[in-house]
Order: structure tokens, then sequence, then C-alpha cells
């Protein structure tokens, strides 16, 4: 059981919530995740840790409603308890200074990318980064970010914000004026394609990091696997980063939709039961 | 009430035995039938969750333990991995002394309730009973009898937890909570150290819990058993993946002398054939774990898993069993196991295949996929299956199956579930980079001890032998701790 001492909305979908976990707030390093199941019956979901203090012990995670369990998550308050977490989980990222790197955040990937932006600024990188969202009430952690950023870009879908448009087309812009050396792309998988499919004719040696289905996170199941350059690989012990250009993004859109109509009446459910 | 005396070597001379031998001649207990274990009506049990096996009552037990001729030179206890005193607790059973049975079973082995229903007696102690190997008749069903004698003591309230002395105040860390790591905590706590047991998952357990069904092994019997550990002092903490949360390095500074690992193979393979991917092909340890351990089947769970109509698990060891029974006990319509050698070579338990048979599973033996096609949303809907001939024996001695060509043929199918074997889990290796293992990643050990090449870093189970079985594993659970014992003692040097 881990106590959640801090909780705020960061927009109508996103919460950041601070939850005691002293442990993995000691171990954790940017690009770990960890895995949170809520109630006796809840299911086993993966979320990044976002931020950790290892002076309080508790960690950071930045949760976007989606199904059932991010739901029951966000509705949970200060003092409320989280009935399972563990981690930190899977391979942190890999840290050195490589020149100047282009990170692209889409929605909630940006929780995800924050701590290792904050870690690639640190080492000494160069960090431009481009923002995505479908609008303005979208966007979140900007001010973190500019504080970790020497350049940012926002591009908003509907142009309430920033640039109007995709974000591969800031992405773009982007290496169109600078010499860009390495590539971060964390977001929803769609968007992760189309940006690795962008650098991929750039040439632009790119990362991604995968938001598989996933059950235990620990190797045993085998649910959050993915092809990497033509070979199987489990994402919650050989990722969740992985080689962008070699990902099959297609096979990893399609599996994320496995449990859909699962998971859609599992949410009705929820929300009846809650009404 | 008779009594115990521990210790005594020759206890086939006790008066009691002497009596009860007396009672019944050698060839009036041979012409006693073996009793048949009651079960659940096929129909009924493959609807639910229920156990399949019933259990016998006293009556038919001691009928049972009639049978068993308490053998001068009892080989089946050379076929027992842990040695189990197999006479003493058939003839304490036959003498109605059932909690007395229940203790001699638990000397040598921490978790009778689950072997009793989940060992492969047919190869193991039964193989090696007298009225098998000599007399060309069926076996005591001691199996069933060390069931029966764990779960009258359960039920009695009466669990026997033995008194601690000699606390010593020395900490050891057991990593994994399967029968390996419970194994090794029972005996290490017994001799006096304080031992705490880490757990990555949020229950406690291993393949006990989140393999193994509740139509075979109800987890209320393993909690049980987990229960008396603790009563016994063993402390247990979930949700810490050692390697990960904890180190090596964070357990020796928290004062921890000594370590057992028993994390198990968790490791699922697949074939690798076209089409692997779709959706609606999984492990049969994701299968499993969403049923068993997340509870997917109750629609008041929150995790979900994928039924289908027509299913087909690939794989002809106990955890295919598994799998296909659970499948059919989700409503499917046609439940089958596909399995590229014969009902001969098939791994999984005998009992199993006999109930899987009844509860409607079809058997496509001597069959093998080798591609998987899918509809528009990329669910799987067919398999091309090819067929099989068995050739030469290989390395295992089973005969190699050898495909037939041109007997390609495409069956529809909407999930299918791969039961191919396990590796062993690779995050306790992949943490500690000085400790040696095996080219199939499997953690080396010297065979007396089952220490690896770090001193005081002992290892068991499934992370040493592959995919193998609970005894086996409990087997080790115990070598290590003797291991651990005497590595402690020696005043920590190896
Ligand atoms: C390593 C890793 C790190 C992650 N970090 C974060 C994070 O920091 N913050 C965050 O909000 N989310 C993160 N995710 C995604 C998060 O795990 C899912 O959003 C969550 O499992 C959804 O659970 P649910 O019960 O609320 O929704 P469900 O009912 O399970 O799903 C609702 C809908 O979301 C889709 N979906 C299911 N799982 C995923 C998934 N993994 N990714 C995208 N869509 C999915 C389904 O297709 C469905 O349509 C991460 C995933 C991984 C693998
Ligand atoms: C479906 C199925 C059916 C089976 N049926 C039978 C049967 O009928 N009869 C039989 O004899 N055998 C059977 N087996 C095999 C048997 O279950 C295994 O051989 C046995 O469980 C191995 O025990 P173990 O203790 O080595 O590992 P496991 O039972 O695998 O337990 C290992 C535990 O360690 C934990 N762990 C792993 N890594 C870490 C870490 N880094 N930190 C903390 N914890 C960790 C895991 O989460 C797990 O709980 C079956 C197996 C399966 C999968
Ligand atoms: S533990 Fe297994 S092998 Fe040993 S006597 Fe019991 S059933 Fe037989
Ligand atoms: S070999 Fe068979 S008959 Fe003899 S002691 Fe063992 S169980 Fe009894
Ligand atoms: S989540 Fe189960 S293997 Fe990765």
């Amino acid at each position: 059981m881990n106590r959640i001492v801090e909780k705020i909305n960061l927009s109508e979908l996103v919460v950041k919530l601070s939850i005691e976990a002293p442990e993995i707030a000691k171990k954790r390093k940017a690009g770990h995740f960890v895995i949170v199941k809520i109630g006796k019956k809840g299911e086993r979901i993966p979320l990044t840790i976002s931020q950790a203090d290892e002076h309080s012990g508790t960690i950071t995670l930045i949760i976007q409603k989606v199904g059932t369990t991010s739901h029951k998550l966000a509705a949970l308050e200060p003092g409320d308890h989280v009935t399972d977490l563990v981690g930190p989980l899977g391979h942190a990222t890999h840290i050195e200074n490589k020149g100047t790197i282009l990170c692209a955040g889409g929605g909630v990937g940006i929780a995800p990318l924050l701590p290792i932006v904050e870690a690639l600024k640190e080492a000494g990188n160069k960090i431009i980064l481009v923002l995505g969202a479908r609008s303005k009430d979208l966007i979140i952690l900007e001010d973190e970010i500019r504080k970790v950023s020497d350049e940012v870009v926002i591009m908003t879908d509907d142009g309430s914000y920033g640039q109007k448009g995709l974000i591969t087309k800031g992405m773009e812009d982007v290496i169109m004026k600078n010499r860009i050396d390495l590539a971060y792309a964390i977001g929803p998988a769609i968007m992760m394609k189309y940006c690795s499919l962008l650098t991929k004719k750039h040439a632009i040696p790119t990362i991604a990091s995968l938001n598989t289905i996933m059950v235990d996170g620990t190797g045993m199941c085998g649910a959050c696997r993915v092809t990497v350059g033509n070979k199987t690989r489990f994402v919650c012990v050989d990722g969740p980063e992985f080689n962008a250009h070699e990902v099959d993004f297609d096979e990893l859109l399609m599996r994320l939709g496995a449990y859909k109509e699962e998971e859609y009446s599992s949410f009705k459910e929820y929300s009846q039961a809650i009404k | 009430m008779i009594s115990e005396n521990e210790g005594s070597v020759n206890k086939r001379n006790e008066p009691w035995r002497q009596e009860l031998r007396s009672r019944l001649k050698a060839k009036e207990r041979s012409l006693i039938a073996r009793v048949k274990m009651p079960e659940v009506d096929a129909d009924e049990r493959s609807k639910s969750t229920v156990e399949v096996n019933i259990g016998l009552n006293a009556e038919i037990a001691r009928r049972e333990a009639s049978r068993c001729l308490d053998c001068v030179n009892p080989a089946c206890i050379e076929g027992c991995p842990v040695g189990i005193d197999i006479p003493r607790f058939v003839k304490y059973i036959e003498a109605g002394e059932f909690l007395n049975a229940a203790r001699t079973l638990k000397e040598t082995n921490s978790l009778p309730a689950v072997c009793g229903r989940v060992c492969p007696q047919e190869i193991q102690c039964e193989a090696k009973c007298i009225y098998a190997e000599k007399m060309n008749k069926e076996p005591v069903a001691i199996g069933h009898l060390e069931r029966f004698a764990a779960d009258f003591e359960q039920q009695s309230g009466k669990i026997h937890i033995p008194e601690i002395t000699g606390k010593n105040n020395l900490k050891v860390a057991v990593i994994g909570s399967g029968p390996a790591g419970l194994s090794a905590a029972g005996d290490l706590v017994k001799m006096g150290y304080n031992v705490k047991v880490f757990e990555a998952l949020h229950e406690l357990g291993g393949v006990l819990k989140y393999g193994i069904p509740e139509f075979r092994l109800p987890n209320s019997i393993v909690d049980v058993e987990i229960e008396s550990l603790k009563k016994m002092g063993v402390e247990f903490e979930t949700n810490i993946v050692i390697g990960k949360t904890l180190t090596f390095e964070d357990l020796k500074n928290e004062g921890y002398k000594a370590f057992f690992v028993g994390s198990g193979a968790g490791l699922p393979n697949f074939m690798n054939i076209p089409g692997e991917d779709y959706n609606g092909i999984l492990s049969s340890n994701e299968y499993l774990t969403r049923v068993n351990l997340m509870g997917a089947s109750q629609s008041d769970y929150d995790t979900p898993v994928l039924k289908g109509k027509h299913v087909a698990v690939i794989g002809g060891g106990n955890t295919a069993m598994d799998s296909v029974r659970t499948a059919k006990r989700l409503g499917a319509e046609r439940a089958m196991i596909i399995y590229r050698r014969s009902f001969d070579e098939m791994p999984a338990r005998k009992e199993e295949i006999k109930h899987a048979k009844k509860e409607g599973i079809e058997f496509l033996n001597l069959h093998n996929p080798i591609k998987y096609n899918a509809d528009k949303d990329g669910r799987v809907s067919s398999a091309i299956l090819q067929k099989m001939e068995l050739g030469e024996p290989d390395s295992s001695g089973r005969r190699r199956p050898v495909p037939i060509p041109d007997s390609e043929f495409e069956i529809a199918v909407d999930l299918v579930i791969v039961s191919v074997g396990v590796s062993p889990n690779p995050l306790i290796p992949q943490s500690l980079s000085e400790l040696n293992t095996t080219r199939w990643g499997t953690i080396s050990v010297d065979e007396e001890y089952l220490q690896s090449n770090i001193s005081g870093l002992f290892a068991g189970g499934d992370i040493v032998r592959g995919g193998a079985t609970v005894i086996l594993a409990m087997g080790d659970g115990r070598k290590a701790a003797a291991g651990i014992h005497k590595y402690l003692q020696n005043g920590f040097g190896k």
C-alpha cells in the first residue's frame, strides 16, 4: 500500500499524483516505469515515473484518463492508497552527450519525456523540444519543459496554441534549420509511427518509448511483445525504449486494440457504477 | 494417540506398525482394488472452477492405505524427490491417525496438500511402488493419500506449527515465493534463521497461484500453507523485484547474510512462425495469469481476457492442459490441443490428460502449426497445421516428430494459446553481471548445496532447471537451505 501525498489536475484528462514509494524513488532513473494496481480486483497497468524525490521518498506519476484503471487512479485523493505499486521496471534511458537532440512529445507522452529531457540536458545536450496536442487545454507540463529545453515548439491540431498542425510538421521545420544528432519520440503509437517515418527519411537515429499492453511487467507473460528488427522483444524487460526505425508500429497499433471490446465494457460498467 | 518418536531410525519396527501389519496378510492386501478418485461430473465441472477431484473420505482412504505392504525396502521413497517416509504416513492413515500422517509428510515436504494434487506420481513415487514395479498391479495411490492427510490437517484446524527453538538472529533472504522459495524459507526458519521472502508479484505462491488453475489446485490450499509459514515466523514482502526495487547490495547492507534465488522460469517461448503476433494469440502464461491471478473471467474484476469459440492450444505439457481446460470453462465450443508428438510422449500428468478427454477436449496429436491468418482487424482467424509422424528417438529419448510433406490444412481458430515451454526469468542474472549462467540462461550451481559462483548466493527450482516440477523445486529449496545452513555455520566462508 502506497499513500498518495499530492494530487494536481493538469488538464481535464490528465492528473499528476505524488505517491510515497521511498525504495522506488531511490532507485529510479529516467525511462523507468512502475506497475500500479487499484483494489483487490484491479488491473495492473504500467505508468512512467515522471519525477522522483529521493529526499521525501515520493514518485510522481502523470496519468491520462483513458479507461477503467486510469479513471480509478485519477479519482483517488491525497491520503488514499494505491493497493499495489511495483518498480522501477524496464531499462533506464541511455544518457550521453550526443550534441543536439530533437524530442517529440505527443499528448501525455510529455510526462515520460520530461525526466529523459532533464537527464539529457544535464549530460550537456542541446534540447529542441516539439510538443504536440489536440488543443491548448491538453498541453501539460509546459513550464517544466521550458525550464530544461533550449528551444520549445508547440503544435496544436486546432491551432488554439502555438502553431497549427501535426507534431511532424513542427519536427520537420526544426530538422530543416538544425543539425540533429538524435531524436526521441514519445506519445501515442500512431504519433511515434509518423515521427519515426519522418526521422528515417532524414536519417536521424531515433528512439521511441513503447506503450504496449502489459500484465506482470517482469517478462513473464509476453503480453507486451513487439517486433523490433524482425525479432520478438518484450517491452517490459527489453525496453521500453527501442530504435524507432526498427519497430513494427503497425503491429503495435493492431495489438493495442486487442482488448478494445472488453475494455470498453469494463469502462461502461465502471462509469455506471460511479454515477 | 500413538506417540511420535522422531529421530528413530527404524520406525518400521515400532509396535503399532508391527501390530498393523499383522492385521492383514500381504496377499489379502494385494487383492484390494486401487481406489478411484471421485470426481465432479465432467459436464458440470467444465462449466465452473470447482476442483475436479473431490478427495477421498476417511473410510476409503484407510482402505487404500491398507493396500500398502509396508515393505522392508520401500522403493517408493526413492521415487520421491524429497524422500517422504511414505509407508509411515500411509500406515498412520490405515491406523486412523490422520494428523500423525500429516506430520510425517511435513517432516520433509512443507506443501503436501499441493504435492498430493500436482505431483506426477505416475513417474515418481508410484512408479517405484512394489505393486507397479514387481507385481504388475496398480500402485498404492500415494498421491491421493497424501492429499487426504494434508487436507484432513488443514480442515481440522489443528495445523501443526513446529516450535522454533534456537533463533540465531542471522538474516537470510529468499527471492521468489514459488515452491522452491517457500520450501527453502520453511526449512531455514526451522533452523532458527530470520527469513524474509521477496516476491515481485502482488500475490504469493508463484506458479501455484498464477499458473495452475483453481480446478486443479485451489488458491485457498496454497494460502493455508503460506499462513503456516507466517506463523512459523517467515516474513513476506510482495511487489519487490529483486535486482530492480532492491539489489543484492541493498540486501547485504540491510544485514542479509545469505540468499536463495527461486525466481522461476517465467519467460514464455514462442515458435516464431508467421502470424504469431496477431491479436488472439498469446502465451499460456499470459492467459493463465489473466484468469488465475487477475480474476479476468469474473465480471467484477477489471482485467479482461479474450474468449474464443474455437481455441487451439499448442503444446502437450501441464501448462497446455491447464490452458485448454480453462478455455473450455470459459465457454469454448471447440477446445483443442495441438501437439506435434503422440499421446505417449505427452509430458502432462496422465490424470490431466484423462480429465481433459472426459471434458471434451479435442486432441490433434501429431500436428504442428506453421502459420496463422487473421481477419481485417488483426484477430487470428485460422491456423495452418502440418501433419507429423514420429521418426528416430532424439537426445531426450523421445521419438522425433517429422513433418509429412504436403499435409498442410487450415482450421478456423479465434484464440490460440502458445504453450511450448518457458525460459528462465532473466531479471536476476541481468542484475548480477558476475553471476555464472549456462547457455540456456539458467543459474549455474554446485550439485551438493546449490551454491552459485557468488559465495552465499544459492539457487534452485526452475531458475536452475528450466521448466521442471513443483516437487523438484521444493527439493532444491530444501537442499539449498541445508547448504545455506552449512555456509553460515562455517564462519561465513566457502
Ligand atoms: C512503459 C509504459 C509507460 C506508460 N506510461 C504512461 C504514463 O506515464 N501516463 C499515462 O497516462 N499512460 C502511460 N502508459 C499507458 C497506460 O499504461 C495506459 O493508458 C493504461 O494501461 C490504460 O489503462 P485503462 O484501464 O485506464 O484503460 P483500458 O481500459 O485498458 O484502455 C482504454 C483504451 O486505451 C487503449 N490502451 C490500452 N492500453 C494502452 C496503452 N498501453 N497505451 C495506449 N493506449 C492503450 C485501449 O486500446 C483502449 O481503447 C504507459 C504504458 C507503458 C507500456
Ligand atoms: C500452468 C502450469 C502448470 C503446471 N503444472 C504442474 C504440475 O501439475 N505438477 C508439477 O509438478 N509441476 C507443474 N508445473 C511446473 C511447476 O509449477 C514449476 O516447476 C514450479 O512452480 C517451479 O517453482 P519455482 O519456485 O522454481 O518457481 P515459480 O513457481 O515460477 O516461482 C517463482 C517466483 O519468483 C518470483 N520472482 C521472479 N523474479 C523475481 C525477482 N527478481 N524478485 C522477486 N521475485 C521474483 C516470481 O514472480 C514467482 O512468483 C506447472 C507449471 C505451469 C506454468
Ligand atoms: S511429494 Fe510427490 S513424489 Fe513425493 S510422495 Fe508425495 S506425491 Fe509422491
Ligand atoms: S512400495 Fe508400495 S507397498 Fe511398498 S511401502 Fe511403498 S507404497 Fe507401500
Ligand atoms: S508485461 Fe508480461 S512480459 Fe512484459
